[in-house]
């Protein structure tokens, strides 16, 4: 296969307005005729529908929730990155640009990553013009914090809740587009088919939640936004209900899929406490603006925190990285943790946690400040732990948090198979082997309040309005009728374990073998356990209930047979990128002091697999990454 | 801990409900409310029973997707948190915990703790937004919003719209929510173009939702996951008469 990405000539300043100059329009009085699906309603969906209906385009927006408000990026607490250099810091799209491809250890698009940075400036003034409540400074002005990776204060935030406000930001938008009859929805409605007509996406198939009812819907475009697929792993800070289904079904029906062994793992989470946890609980990496990362100098210090004295504590991150310290990026601290865990320096009950302390914070800026600041959060980590943060110590562990990875688009942010478009977290092209904290909720937005509603005319202006095949065709029933056998066949196993015996047992395999740390061995490993354990699903999963009403097992089911074999994917694609970069760390290349170790001559490029069937060795289409502006050098936060 | 759970089970809207007896038993105090209720399940399945349905997702406080009454306060016995936030180390070793739907007309039931909360996003659509379109917006800075008004637009905006408000009110009111809402926006400026308008259609969509009057008992405020103050329905009540009174002349 033949992949071209389409990225514009000329220099990495003038390749957006020159692509956006050139590309086709739709004419206004024909985009009513044309009908595009947006699958998911957060950041990316909910931008890209509102804006899309605003252009006049007819939408069809689907999501699992009950309402669009819902979707998972209400939980991103931090801040979202804008290169408006408003603290008059050095601040600049280039330097947005420069942090965020070093940032992801030079593994994504230079072209993506540099039009991200230049858009970032309109998302915070789109959002504040819809009412998203931002902090301000007492004169009016917005506020800024720091955040991991950067050393300019370029992050907004609205207290601890910055996802939940552009959200709502965006699905009030959506709401507007519903309310006049621009955009239909469709909630507790699930996406478990991909429908192809003669190569191109033309629509989807879909179980209505409530009534079990699977329905098909076709359209000119189909346009993903279903998020990551990091509940493969069973322990995330995912929502529960976030999954690849989507996402996995386009796999399969021809569009590729890129990096998928790029998963973050995010530094600051509570531990994990017992055996029943449903899930993780991430802490803002803006704590770590104001607390300090220790662990105790000495092996098995069993003493409570502060008993400890300032010399018998060691703040690793400080001490590895002077000049970044405590805001060094998510991979590295990740790492960090673990090596300072696996020295058996970890606090708490299990040894598997660090300390994150704002005693020095609260002693030079008052507890209230603190509180103002971070209060939420702090509120948070008393409702699951039962400990009071001002007083002593968060215990925080790296846990599974975002997918740099998922399906390849090219600059329009088309996958492979045209009228196929993928955005936010759902596609791989901006982060690299790893994002930098506040940059999700600049991506999805990018992706769907500035680049789709420009990219997607260019692939419309192509097809003649009113040319979409009608639902009833015959590769609509023929994708129904799949859908309902794999319904009935889910059903009918009736055997001895649960969904969630499954489940667990998979993401024990990859975190295992596919976390923080991977080997060759290690990958191997779970390349034989995992097509074991998926065989063992199709032939032991005990699925209650029917498939004509509410049925949340079945649901799960269909999630978790997917996540089969997606890992299996994962785990391949670790294996044959034979080098270290970013999250993906390779235990067999690393530096002398235990960082990662690229390998640019022979890995510099985006690894895109095409299915070619369940358990076949998927192929492999290599993108390579060409960098005009930037010189590939190793990372360095010290 | 072993606790009793009296569980209230619907097939489906047509079918008439009612309270199952069921045994959580060796549950951890730190297990989360909704976590045992996965162990409940998971103990269901095995017994080839079908578990009980409940919604939820992020378990961490922000979507509003988790909706039980939990001994007859929706979202349980602690205070400014939501279902999935309630930890079994607020129950008592051997207690019997009723857990029910979110009960209210315009909260439909769909099954067992399942309900349909849609109304909701209807009023939002009715004017639960700033009309701008992508692309209009001018820079962020020139628009200044006082730090107090921001903060106080906050406050309200906070709301995770679960509907907590709704099932405690004794009249079913979605007050709470509705001026949660309008006060968020009505606060900055720029929402300010649209304040009458949007209260007035906020209002009657609420009303023709089927939600019930509001005596201010204050119980919403009590139950709210987030605190949302009792003060934001004073506020939507003056934009209101102000809206009212402008839209006679």
């Amino acid at each position: 296969m033949k992949l071209d990405a389409r990225i514009p000539s000329g220099p990495l300043p003038q390749k957006w307005d020159k692509h956006k100059a050139s590309i086709k329009l739709v004419n206004p009085s024909n985009k009513r005729k044309y009908e595009i699906i947006v699958v998911g309603t957060g950041l990316a969906g909910a931008s890209a529908a509102a804006s899309l209906a605003e252009l006049g385009y007819s939408v069809k927006s689907f999501c699992i929730q009950d309402s669009p408000r819902r979707a998972h990026s209400v939980a991103a607490q931090g801040g979202i990155n804008a290169a408006k250099n408003y603290q008059n810091d050095g601040d600049s799209v280039f330097r947005l640009f420069y942090d965020t491809i070093k940032g992801g250890d030079f593994r994504s698009r230079e072209a993506n990553v540099h039009r991200l940075a230049e858009v970032s400036v309109n998302i915070i003034d789109q959002c504040v013009a819809q009412g998203v409540p931002f902090a301000r400074e007492y004169g009016g002005s917005l506020a800024n914090r720091s955040f991991g990776g950067a050393q300019v204060s370029r992050t907004f935030y609205a207290r601890g809740q910055t996802g939940q406000q552009l959200l709502l930001g965006a699905y009030q938008a959506l709401m507007r587009q519903a309310g006049l009859g621009q955009i239909k929805l469709f909630p507790r409605s699930e996406m478990l088919e991909l429908v192809v007509v003669n190569g191109h996406a033309k629509g989807i198939v879909v179980r209505d939640m409530v009534t079990g009812k699977v329905s098909s819907h076709s359209a000119d475009a189909v346009v993903l936004a279903t998020g990551g697929y990091c509940n493969a792993y069973y322990l995330s800070t995912y929502g529960r209900g976030s999954n690849a289904t989507a996402i996995w079904r386009a796999y399969k029906k021809g569009a590729t899929f890129a990096n998928p062994c790029f998963t973050q793992i995010h530094p600051t989470c509570i531990p994990v406490t017992g055996d029943y946890q449903s899930k993780l609980t991430l802490m803002s990496e803006s704590l770590r603006n104001d607390g300090r990362v220790w662990v105790p100098k000495q092996k098995g210090d069993k003493r409570p925190p502060g008993e400890i004295p300032e010399s018998e504590r060691d703040y690793y991150l400080e001490r590895k990285y002077p000049s970044y310290g405590n805001l060094a990026p998510r991979d590295i601290s990740s790492r960090a943790a673990k090596q300072v865990c696996d020295e058996g320096r970890g606090v708490g009950e299990s040894g598997l946690g660090v300390y994150l302390d704002f005693a020095d914070a609260i002693q030079r800026l008052g507890i209230d400040k603190i509180r103002e600041r971070y209060g939420n959060l702090f509120d948070m980590y008393h409702e699951i732990t039962h400990e009071d943060a001002y007083h002593s110590p968060m215990r925080i562990f790296p846990a599974m948090h975002y997918a740099m990875g998922g399906l390849w688009v090219d600059y329009n942010l088309m996958s492979n198979l045209p009228g196929l478009f993928v955005i936010g977290e759902a596609n791989f092209s901006d982060h690299g082997a790893n994002r930098l904290g506040a940059s999700a909720l600049m991506q999805g937005l990018a992706d769907g309040y500035f680049v789709l509603p420009y990219t997607i005319g260019d692939y419309l202006a192509s097809q003649k309005p009113g040319s979409r095949p009608k639902a009833d065709a015959s590769e609509f029933k023929l994708a129904e009728q799949e859908t309902n056998e794999r319904i009935q066949k889910l059903l009918s196993i009736r055997g001895q374990k649960t969904v969630t015996d499954f489940h667990k047992e998979l993401g024990r395999i990859l975190w295992t073998h596919c976390g923080m740390a991977r080997s060759e061995k290690s990958l191997k490993e779970a390349l034989t356990l995992i097509p074991a354990l998926r065989d063992e699903f199709w032939k032991n999963v005990n699925v209650p209930g029917n498939g004509e009403d509410l049925n949340q097992s079945l649901e799960r089911a269909g999630r978790v047979a997917d996540y089969l074999e997606l890992a299996e994917l994962l785990v391949y694609d670790a294996l044959i990128r034979d080098e270290s970069c970013g999250c993906h760390f390779r235990e067999e290349h690393q530096t002398e002091d235990g960082e990662c170790q690229r390998n640019d001559e022979q890995y510099a490029y985006v690894a895109a697999w095409e299915f070619t069937g369940v358990g076949n060795t998927p192929t492999l289409n290599k993108e390579p990454l060409v960098y005009e502006e930037v010189h590939l050098a190793q990372r360095s936060y010290k | 801990m072993n606790v009793k759970l009296r569980v209230w089970r619907q097939k489906d809207p047509q079918t008439a409900g009612r309270f199952v007896g069921y045994e959580a038993k060796n549950i951890n105090p730190n297990m989360s409310f909704l976590e045992m209720l996965d162990v409940v399940n998971e103990d269901l399945t095995k017994r080839n029973e079908e578990p009980i349905a409940f919604d939820h997702d992020c378990r961490e406080g922000i979507c509003g997707m988790c909706s039980c009454v939990i001994n007859g306060e929706p979202h349980g016995p602690e205070y400014k948190v939501a279902t999935c936030q309630t930890y079994m180390r607020s129950f008592h070793d051997g207690e019997t915990i009723t857990v029910e739907p979110f009960r209210a007309k315009a909260f439909p039931p769909i099954k067992d703790l399942v309900v349909d909360r849609s109304a909701f996003d209807r009023v939002i659509q009715a004017g639960g937004f700033v009309s701008v379109s992508t692309g209009s917006a001018p820079d962020g800075n020139a628009i200044l919003v006082p730090k107090t008004d921001a903060d106080l637009a906050m406050d309200a905006a906070a709301c995770i719209g679960c509907g907590a408000c709704v099932a405690a009110c004794k009249n079913a009111s979605a007050m709470l929510f509705v001026a949660a809402k309008v006060s968020h926006l009505n606060l900055l400026p720029q929402g300010k173009p649209e304040k009458d308008r949007r209260v007035l259609a906020m209002v009657a969509q609420m009303d023709e939702e089927g939600f019930g009057a509001c005596t201010v008992t204050g119980s919403c405020e009590a139950v709210c996951p987030k605190g949302i103050s009792l003060n934001f329905i004073a506020k939507m009540n003056r934009d209101y008469f102000g809206a009212m009174l402008k839209s006679a002349r």
